[in-house]
């Protein structure tokens, strides 16, 4: 049986640091839930909170209705998979996965059948007998996720699953993790540090830093809608620019290096006025136009450029002085050289703009919300 | 980690059970040793203390231990450590023959060496009379050369073991990156191998010298009136007017601060050199070639070869017809039969029941205060750990007598019995167990338990079925070791012993006392049959480039 989460002002001291200050967030039955960050964020602390490895200073953490704060993190119902793998090395395979359902006083037979089940879903059945140590990391990764799984726990945790394996691997083994929780429909909390792997792999993500979540969200709109400058530089890539927001007859107008203006239909009503902004450009937002070319634009200078096949990566210098990267579809024998001119125009219907002062973002749409998402998953 | 409001659970039960064995016989004891020794009648008084320091005989005593423990300390060093490089550093012909036999003398019983010496070189010993059939001035093994001589052959290999690990670590680079920099030969060895080292130096000269500080058998066979404390404490124990608890026990004082002393100076020197080395690539050992090939080889096997010589000469000597310590012609088993009336099976039953049921506690002790360090860091937990290291800096004399002041009288009354023999060795024992159990825990991820605990698995059954089982080898290599040091205990052992619980070392050294060497050297060559065979079983344990000590 899977179960909703609710955390209520998560409270986590280690002596007088303050780890989490506060931290609420609902996490909905049978989602894939990623809390992501930056190291030292406090996510893996969050998701041992919840796990029952580290105590709780503070708030409520529920299963349901049930409060677990003081709950053993065997008696939780939690399945959990370490980021080293935490494979009893002194066990086989088959007894690795069996190990949990001793505690469940589950006939013989049917612990074995159990077993088999999972080990055949992750794809483990052929080693049942054979020792971890002659696994590869990604098969050792796939029993830690069906010794979690065989004893039908509520909520799945998983804390930086992937980030031992190879690149390749990590790539196979998120679809192979995906596509195993949607068939089992467990609410699973996962954390990582690799905002590629939280986008391909998670129903919502919740943006951690210095203990706090900053956006929560769907992949999407995380990407495209940031919250803040901070969840816009995390995701992705970003050039950050500094512009002054000015009004005309309503409409939002941004003149960015003293010349460039351009509407912007995308900010909140109430935020529309005059100030400072930071623009958040995405490499991919920009337009290079060789010089002559159009006259409204950013002019630059190329200062180095990096062929990687499809795309081409130009770093530039504006007038400025702010340095940016753009990244353009390779044309055929096109690569601007450094030290052209160049100009650039943006897309201003992809552009996130930001108060300069509180950076937090002035865009319409941005869907940020620690609350149960309103569509069931 | 600053883990939960001091959550209350098994593990909190384990501590405190754990804290109250340790108040109960080791605190209590040393307790009532500082008591013995200031109290005269009832009356505080400090009287022991100066009548020691005003009698020269007192107070030389415990300035010829350190004068010997020093002395050989610096000859361990020095041939230690060239001994270890070349095992380390050159692909010496049978490296293995050679650091196997130097575990085994290390591991073999502390007096049997100076037993077998006194074979050899003794006023009627062997090479004695034979240099005198020569018409050469001979040499004695008696007084403060023999003893130095004696007990550096012994502790050598500890060096050796220590340095092994140490150069191990060190990373080949390191060294190519001194001699890229013009930095080669001696000055190399001198300025980066040797500082590199420098925290195992300090660390194996530190065991060096408790041993040798605390050594009763061998002063006490070959001192010949050159008075060392154990020997002093032993005699204010036995002595003619009988025992003199409040003398003896001063003398232990004074000897726990000198040893104090000696650790923490040591301690201050090795924070000095604080830093850890990720070796990526291990030293590739050399073949070696020429002069200088032949040199070490020379070195090694004659090194050796001198220390397994008086062991050899032992199982010579238990086949020899003695008539007390008369050498008559001719081999047999007489020795064997006689050491058979003097009480041979029950001192080997009682050793093997001594060690195992010893053994069997200091285990699950080392266990248990390793897991308590390593996962429930705590002050309590950290108390323990603190005490169970005490009795590093107390020689095995000193937790003789504090055990016969502490437990002698109703209704503590063990002296006499074999729970005394376990519990002295059982503290002596224990500092080095629960080390090397500490490093073995280290050693074991968290996550490992953690992910045994997220299964329901109850804490204390996640210990046993996956923690301890982990520590698997290393706790067995380790309580092997403590097994040997256990079988050939002697300086506590010698104090609280009596007929009925006499162990092999004892009655070895009660028939050398009592003139029949033969008998002794029977005693001597079961003892080390047993070492041999514990290294056999710590070698199938231990791959021999990871010997610990």
């Amino acid at each position: 049986m899977s179960v909703t989460i609710s955390i209520e002002h998560a409270i986590k001291k280690y002596g007088n640091l303050t780890v989490i200050p506060d931290l609420s967030v609902k996490i909905a039955n049978g989602e894939f839930f990623t809390l992501l960050g930056p190291s030292g964020c406090g996510k893996t602390t969050l998701l041992r909170m919840i796990a029952g490895f580290n105590s709780i200073e503070g708030g409520s953490f529920r299963f349901n209705d049930k409060e677990i704060n003081n709950v053993e993190p065997g008696k939780r119902g939690i399945g959990m998979v370490f980021q080293n793998y935490a494979i009893f090395p002194n066990l086989t395979v088959r007894k690795n996965v069996e190990f949990g359902l001793k505690y469940r006083n589950m006939p013989k037979d049917q612990m074995r059948q159990e077993a088999d089940k999972f080990m055949k879903l992750v794809h483990v059945d052929d080693y049942a007998d054979r020792m971890p140590e002659q696994l590869s990391g990604g098969q050792q990764q796939r029993i830690a996720l069906a010794r979690a799984l065989v004893i039908e726990p509520d909520v799945l945790l998983m804390d930086e699953p992937l980030s031992n394996l190879d690149a390749k691997l990590r790539v196979e083994m998120r679809t192979i993790i995906k596509r195993i929780q949607h068939e089992v429909g467990i609410t699973t909390v996962y954390v990582t540090h690799d905002q590629e792997e939280a986008m391909a792999i998670s129903d919502r993500i919740a943006v951690m830093k210095d203990g706090v979540i900053h956006h929560c969200g769907k992949p999407e709109n995380i990407y495209q809608r940031p919250a803040d400058v901070f969840v816009a530089t995390f995701i992705g890539k970003t050039n950050l620019i500094t512009g002054q927001m000015s009004e005309e007859k309503g409409q939002a107008c941004i003149t960015v290096c003293g010349s460039y203006r351009l509407p912007f239909h995308t900010i909140r009503p109430d935020a529309v006025g005059h100030k400072e902004v930071t623009l958040s450009i995405r490499p991919e937002e920009f337009k290079v136009w060789r010089a002559g070319e159009t006259a409204e634009g950013l002019k630059a200078i190329v200062r180095d450029s990096v062929f990687l096949g499809p795309n081409t990566h130009y770093f530039a210098q504006l007038e400025s002085g702010e340095e940016v990267e753009i990244i353009q579809e390779s044309e055929i024998d096109s690569i601007i050289q450094p030290g052209s001119s160049i100009v650039l125009t943006i897309n201003a219907g992809k552009v996130n703009v930001f108060d300069k002062e509180t950076s937090l973002s002035l865009m319409t749409g941005v869907k940020n919300s620690v609350e149960l998402p309103e569509v069931g998953i | 980690m600053s883990t939960q409001k001091a959550r209350f659970d098994i593990w909190s039960v384990v501590s405190l059970c754990l804290l109250a064995l340790f108040l109960f016989f080791l605190v209590y004891p040393i307790g009532r040793l500082l008591i013995e020794a200031v109290y005269t009648d009832g009356i505080f008084s400090l009287d022991a203390f100066q009548e020691f320091f005003s009698k020269s005989y007192y107070y030389v005593s415990i300035f010829n231990s350190v004068k010997i423990a020093l002395v050989v300390t610096v000859f361990s060093l020095l041939i230690g450590i060239p001994f270890s490089y070349f095992y380390s550093f050159y692909r010496l012909k049978g490296r293995k023959v050679l650091l196997i036999l130097c575990l085994l003398c290390t591991m073999s019983a502390p007096f049997i060496g100076a037993y077998a010496w006194i074979l050899l070189l003794g006023n009627s010993g062997l090479i004695t009379k034979f240099i005198a059939s020569l018409g050469l001035p001979t040499v004695s093994i008696y007084g403060f050369g023999g003893i130095v001589f004696v007990q550096v052959l012994k502790l050598f290999p500890l060096i050796v073991i220590y340095m092994n690990g140490a150069f191990r670590d060190i990373d080949n680079s390191l060294l190519e990156a001194a001699e890229s920099m013009g930095c080669k030969g001696l000055d190399r060895f001198q300025r980066v191998t040797m500082a590199l080292t420098m925290p195992t130096i300090l660390a194996g000269a530190l065991l060096v010298f408790m041993r040798s500080f605390a050594d009763f058998g061998t002063p006490a066979l070959i001192g010949r009136g050159y008075s060392t404390f154990p020997v002093l404490i032993y005699n204010q124990f036995l002595g003619e007017n009988g025992s003199n608890y409040h003398f003896a026990a001063a003398t232990s004082v004074i000897a726990v601060v000198v040893t104090a002393v000696i650790f923490i100076i040591q301690k201050v020197a090795t924070s000095h050199f604080k830093f850890t080395i990720n070796s990526l690539h291990p030293i590739d050992p050399k073949k070696p070639q020429g002069v200088g090939g032949f040199l070490m080889h020379g070195f090694c096997y004659v090194l050796v070869g001198v220390a397994m010589l008086p062991q050899l000469y032992i199982v010579n000597m238990s086949f020899r017809n003695y008539n007390n310590t008369i050498l008559q012609p001719g081999y047999s088993l007489k020795n064997y039969q006689k050491a058979m009336q003097k009480l041979l099976t029950r001192s080997i039953s009682n050793t093997l029941l001594i060690s195992v049921i010893t053994l069997a506690i200091i285990v699950v002790i080392a266990v248990l205060i390793a897991y308590l360090v390593v996962r429930r860091s705590n002050v309590l937990n950290h108390t323990i750990d603190t005490i169970s290291m005490l009795p590093y800096i107390m020689p095995g004399a000193v937790i003789g007598i504090s055990l016969i002041l502490a437990f002698s009288r109703k209704p503590l009354a063990f002296t006499g019995t074999i729970g005394i023999m376990v519990i002295a060795l059982a503290i002596r024992r224990m500092p080095f167990t629960s080390r090397s159990a500490t490093a073995a825990m280290m050693k074991i991820p968290i996550s490992i338990e953690e992910a045994a605990l997220s299964l329901g698995a109850p804490r204390l059954s996640a210990f046993v079925k996956i923690t301890v089982p982990m520590m698997g080898s290393g706790i067995i290599s380790g309580a092997v070791l403590s097994f040997v040091s256990i079988i050939t205990e002697m300086s506590s052992g010698v104090i609280l012993y009596n007929n009925r619980t006499i162990t092999l070392t004892l009655s070895t050294y009660a028939a050398i006392v009592n003139g029949t060497y033969g008998v002794a050297a029977v005693f001597a060559t079961i003892t080390m049959a047993l070492t041999v065979l514990c290294l056999i079983v710590y070698l199938h344990f231990t791959d021999l480039d990871n010997v610990r000590m």
